[in-house]
């Protein structure tokens, strides 16, 4: 302690202490090391046992990845390509299917000329997401998030301009039903009209206006059928649909499942708990084989749509318990001041309760989410060529006869790829919302 | 408690009516929690609520902004009678402001946030008028450069004066207080006590639940002593505290001011 005078009990400091660095072993690449990898003698010895590790897994990995062929056309001649350019004892990855086939892991059998189809949907709908998902995206890009959900379908599948349209007439017309029913029948009415009016319209009307306008005014794009789709394109498209409908969805059940009308609670326990009881792959035989039997008539029922419904309602279940999860950290006071402050039961949930109850939640919504979209693979089994059902088809191939860790680790790695997204946006979020240290 | 000095002949009752309770009873499941509470409360009026813990307090105010039911009996608030009206409600919970022992403020938005929602979304205020009744409910209670920090960063005394500058932001007619300095330490106890004062030296109607025995002597002009779910005695300040009628009371005073 410089500037102290050990003769006296009163001190006053004569000389002020200038900013010093501090000392090397804090700071730089050398402190880190030190602090993090060396701390300890244990720390020390984990650290060298586990760079062995990763040592020898690389040594025995990387020369199977380099020592590859990119340019054969089937597995024996890529096999003859290695041996000749590596040695007679070498094996190596024959990357040459993933070139001949990535077309088809990723688009399946959609017409190649119509590519920019899917690569436009896809854009369309990270452009719809984007404004949900950060903050700093100019707000105007909320329209581009309205238009996604009909634009996105309708450059996948095609066909006339129309039929989006009469769907999202649908919407209008339920808006209206709700401003004409509630102000004379109340709310609860006017909400039932609300969704009555647009589902009766869909079913029964909005194919023939669809179909009628078109011949007024043919207006629409080659028509895609849902047995070309496949590779990525049909997991992203399953996956995501299932995704951002299940949030909503799974609110609305952990809502219901705290209603205090014995009904509505009785109907979303039901869900939620008969979805989260049965296995998805019986969800989805239901989808394949079932679901036709309930439909009228000679209404042809796309699967896909059958199935992106099986995997929203199962993601929507596991959402929604997730979510009861995060409403159940909750401190009542949170309710009773809202309630004290005159807010009403949607005002409150919307503006109190559930941004932090979804903050809560977000590590566990995130985790579902990538679980459902992994489990997009399991289409596979009823049939759809998702990247998983492309690869078995690929391995009948003559060609690619035997062909095993190259493909399964091109899919896992597109896998990887967007689960660790998700992963590094849920961390964002966590960061984004943190607020003071409570 | 306080030292700040208050003028009494400020603090003026009407005689107009602002809480009417009548043969009030309330049960939790099968115990009677609040029995035939009969309570009339002028416009202006200061009134403490005390008794021991589990005697029905904090039900007894939580009924007047229906954060509890009653059973039976009539509670009429502002002239608005409370049933199952949803309406009713609402317009009661407009009128009332609500101050806890927990503050309860919402973690998630900042100062200014908290004391603007209400405003904008039950009553409707443009933004920037809300933003400006905040800050000017701020400045009176001594916090307004704390505006854009969440309650988190915040000590125990600051947001318990940010939850009744909130509360204050929806112009109540009508301010109940459940404990508002139990939760604090004895230093942030009187930053909180001024406030109330100067509240009520504005003529704020006001119901405070509060052991505060100093604070009941200076701003009361009426004390009221629960047990067991009834009122058992109600009195003017002075002589609630120099001569109080009943045993009961006399007990519960040696108890909080004997030792
Ligand atoms: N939600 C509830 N369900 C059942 N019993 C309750 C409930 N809330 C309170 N009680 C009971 O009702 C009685 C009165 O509670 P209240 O909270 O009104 O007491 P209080 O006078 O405010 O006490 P304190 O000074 O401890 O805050 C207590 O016996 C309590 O256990
Ligand atoms: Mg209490």
């Amino acid at each position: 302690m410089s500037g102290t005078h050990a003769h006296s009990a009163a001190f006053v400091r004569d000389r002020m202490i200038p900013q010093e660095p501090p000392p090397d072993r804090s700071i730089g690449a050398l402190g880190w090391l030190r602090q993090n990898l060396f701390s300890s003698w244990l720390n020390a010895a984990l650290t060298l046992v586990s760079l062995a590790l990763i040592g020898a897994l690389l040594a025995a990995v990387l020369p199977w990845v380099v020592h590859s062929s990119w340019t054969a056309n089937s597995l024996s001649e890529c096999r003859e390509q290695i041996k000749a350019a590596y040695g007679p004892e070498e094996s190596g990855a024959c990357w040459a299917v993933i070139r001949e086939r990535w077309s088809q892991l990723i688009f399946g059998f959609y017409p190649s000329e119509i590519y920019w189809r899917p690569i436009l949907a896809f854009g369309t709908a990270l452009g719809g997401l984007a404004p949900v998902l950060f903050p700093g995206v100019p707000r105007r890009a909320l329209y581009l998030t309205a238009a996604a959900p009909f634009l996105v379908p309708w450059l996948l599948w095609g066909g006339t301009v129309w039929l989006p349209v009469a769907v999202a007439f649908g919407f209008v017309l339920g808006y209206a039903g709700f401003r004409v029913v509630a102000p004379w029948a109340g709310g609860i009415l006017g909400a039932i009209a609300a969704g009555l009016v647009p589902v009766l319209w869909w079913l029964l009307l909005a194919g023939k206006a669809a179909g009628g306008l078109q011949e007024i005014l043919p207006l629409g794009i080659e028509p895609v059928s849902s047995r070309n789709f496949g590779g990525f394109m049909l997991s992203i498209t399953i996956g995501l649909t299932a995704i951002t409908l299940s949030l909503p969805i799974g609110i609305l059940l952990a809502l219901g499942r705290q209603s205090r009308m014995f009904i509505v609670k009785v109907i979303c326990v039901g869900v939620i708990e008969f979805v989260r009881g049965v296995p998805l792959i019986t969800l989805l035989f239901v989808a394949w084989l079932l679901l036709n039997y309930f439909m009228p008539p000679n209404t042809n029922f796309d699967i896909i749509l059958r199935v992106i419904i099986m995997v929203t309602l199962f993601a929507s279940a596991y959402v929604a318990e997730v979510i009861r999860g995060g409403l159940a950290a909750l401190p009542r006071g949170q309710y009773e001041a809202a309630d004290a402050l005159g807010l009403d039961y949607w005002k409150a949930q919307r503006l109190i309760v559930m941004p932090q109850a979804l903050k809560i939640s977000i590590p566990g919504i995130v985790s579902t989410f990538i679980g459902v979209f992994k489990d997009t693979t399991l289409v596979s089994i009823i049939g759809l060529l998702d990247p998983v059902g492309f690869s078995n088809s690929i391995r009948a191939d003559v060609n690619w006869n035997g062909i095993v860790w190259e493909l399964y680790g091109f899919i896992a790695l597109m896998f990887f790829i967007f689960c660790f997204s998700m992963s590094r946006y849920s961390m964002y979020l966590e960061r984004r919302l943190r607020t003071g240290h409570r | 408690m306080s030292d700040t000095a208050i003028d009494r002949s400020r603090l003026t009752v009407s005689d107009e009516v602002a809480i009417q309770i009548l043969g009030m009873n309330k049960w939790y499941g099968a115990f009677h929690v609040l029995r035939d509470i009969n309570l009339t409360i002028n416009k202006g009026e200061r009134i403490v609520v005390c008794g021991p813990s589990g005697s029905g307090k904090s039900t007894l105010i939580r009924c007047i902004n229906r954060l509890e039911e009653h059973q039976s009996g009539k509670i009429v608030v502002d002239g608005i009678e409370l049933t199952n009206d949803l309406k009713h409600i609402d317009q009661v919970r407009s009128e009332v402001g609500m101050v806890f022992q927990h503050f309860n403020l919402f973690p998630h938005l900042t100062i200014l946030e908290n004391c603007t929602l209400a405003p904008i979304w039950v009553r409707k205020v443009p933004k920037k008028e809300a933003v400006e009744t905040a800050m000017y409910y701020l400045e009176k209670v001594k916090i307004p450069e704390q505006a854009n920090k969440y309650p988190g960063q915040l000590s125990g005394g600051q947001q318990q004066r940010v939850a009744i500058a909130r509360s204050l932001c929806m112009r109540p007619n009508i301010m109940l207080f459940d404990e508002p300095t139990s939760a604090l330490d004895p230093e942030m106890i009187k930053e909180v006590l001024d406030t109330m004062i100067q509240l009520a030296e504005e003529g704020m109607t006001m119901i405070c639940v509060t052991h505060e025995m100093g604070f009941a002597r200076q701003v009361a002009n009426r004390v009221i002593f629960m047990d067991q779910g009834q009122i058992v005695e109600q009195n003017e300040p002075e002589a609630f505290f120099n001569n109080p009628r009943s045993d009961r009371t006399r007990l519960f005073l040696s108890q909080i001011l004997g030792h």
